[in-house]
């Protein structure tokens, strides 16, 4: 399979996630310019990456002018064909205010910015030691929503302690019910507020991203 | 006809804003203490090319409605003068 980065003007963890994915996990990762918005390339087997950073300068709200970027229109039809497409941090914002998941990002609840290693815990109750950096993390939906996305399993990621209880305690931001990560309803677009390509490197002391990028993008059978 | 119109978006009410909380707590310590509560938005200025205020009005609804406010947590209001 392919990887394509698109690079938003703010974008800031784009060569982050091609690093990752390039030297980390031996990837085949292309760059794309966000006004371009030739996909011809990519294949319904391939992914999409919208990285963190603060696109448009998180004008209006975080990720509200990505949405309308040439790019964005091709990525919306790629995720519409059945194609993978991942987002993280700014990416996860620019996923909800596109409406290819559901939801709201909000500012943190303590109001600051936030940038320190977290635990998450997911299916299995493994517990990820990931990093996040954000000040608008604080995942929102209505109540009626948040149990149709735990219904059909859709919660990918939760914060937790060190031990994988989820608690207050593990919640940076104030999220509901603890959720870091989404994925839509017909499984093929996933968005996370913690930066896994910050964790994949053996350098960096911490390769638990590599886990979580592999079991997202790249198993036949998508996680449940 | 320039219509200046005035959109004002807020976070809905139901929803935490840490933002107003923050500024009810620097009220506070300014020594402005009968503040109840504090929210903030923004306040957005459109100058729409329209024939009549109606008109000027819907086509702020429409921005409104796909950019300047986010449903899932704000609403907005629209004022022409």
């Amino acid at each position: 399979m392919k990887f394509g980065v698109v690079v938003f003007p703010g974008s800031n963890c784009d060569r982050d996630m091609y690093d990752a994915l390039a030297y980390d996990l031996g990837q085949d990762v292309t760059m794309l310019w966000h006004k371009d918005k030739d996909l011809s390339r990519f294949t319904t087997e391939d992914c999409i990456i919208l990285p963190g950073g603060f696109s448009y300068g998180d004008y209006l709200r975080c990720g509200a002018i990505a949405r309308f970027s040439p790019m964005m229109q091709s990525v919306i039809e790629f995720a519409g064909k059945g194609g993978k497409v991942f987002g993280v941090c700014n990416g996860f914002q620019i996923l909800c205010e596109s409406h290819l998941l559901p939801g709201a990002v909000l500012r943190n609840k303590n109001q600051q910015f936030i940038c320190k290693n977290v635990y998450l815990t997911d299916h299995t109750n493994k517990v990820y030691k990931i990093p996040i950096a954000h000040g608008e993390g604080r995942y929102y939906a209505d109540e009626k929503k948040l149990d149709e996305l735990e219904k059909n399993g859709q919660v990918i990621y939760r914060y937790c302690d060190e031990f994988g209880t989820i608690n207050d305690e593990g919640n940076p931001n104030g999220a509901m019910r603890n959720i870091a990560g989404i994925c839509n309803a017909t499984r093929n677009v996933f968005g996370m507020m913690p930066h896994p390509e910050r964790a994949c490197s053996d350098v960096l002391g911490n390769t638990d991203g590599r886990e979580i990028i592999r079991t997202l993008l790249m198993q036949e059978q998508l996680v449940h | 006809m320039i219509y200046s119109v005035q959109v004002k978006v807020m976070p809905l009410k139901e929803l935490l804003d840490p933002q107003g909380k923050a500024v009810m707590g620097g009220l506070k310590n300014l020594g402005i203490g009968t503040v109840e509560d504090v929210r903030v938005g923004k306040n957005i200025t459109l100058q729409i090319n329209a024939a009549s205020p109606d008109e000027a009005k819907q086509i702020a609804e429409e921005a409104g409605k796909k950019l300047l406010a986010n449903p899932v947590m704000e609403y907005f209001e629209i004022n022409i003068n």
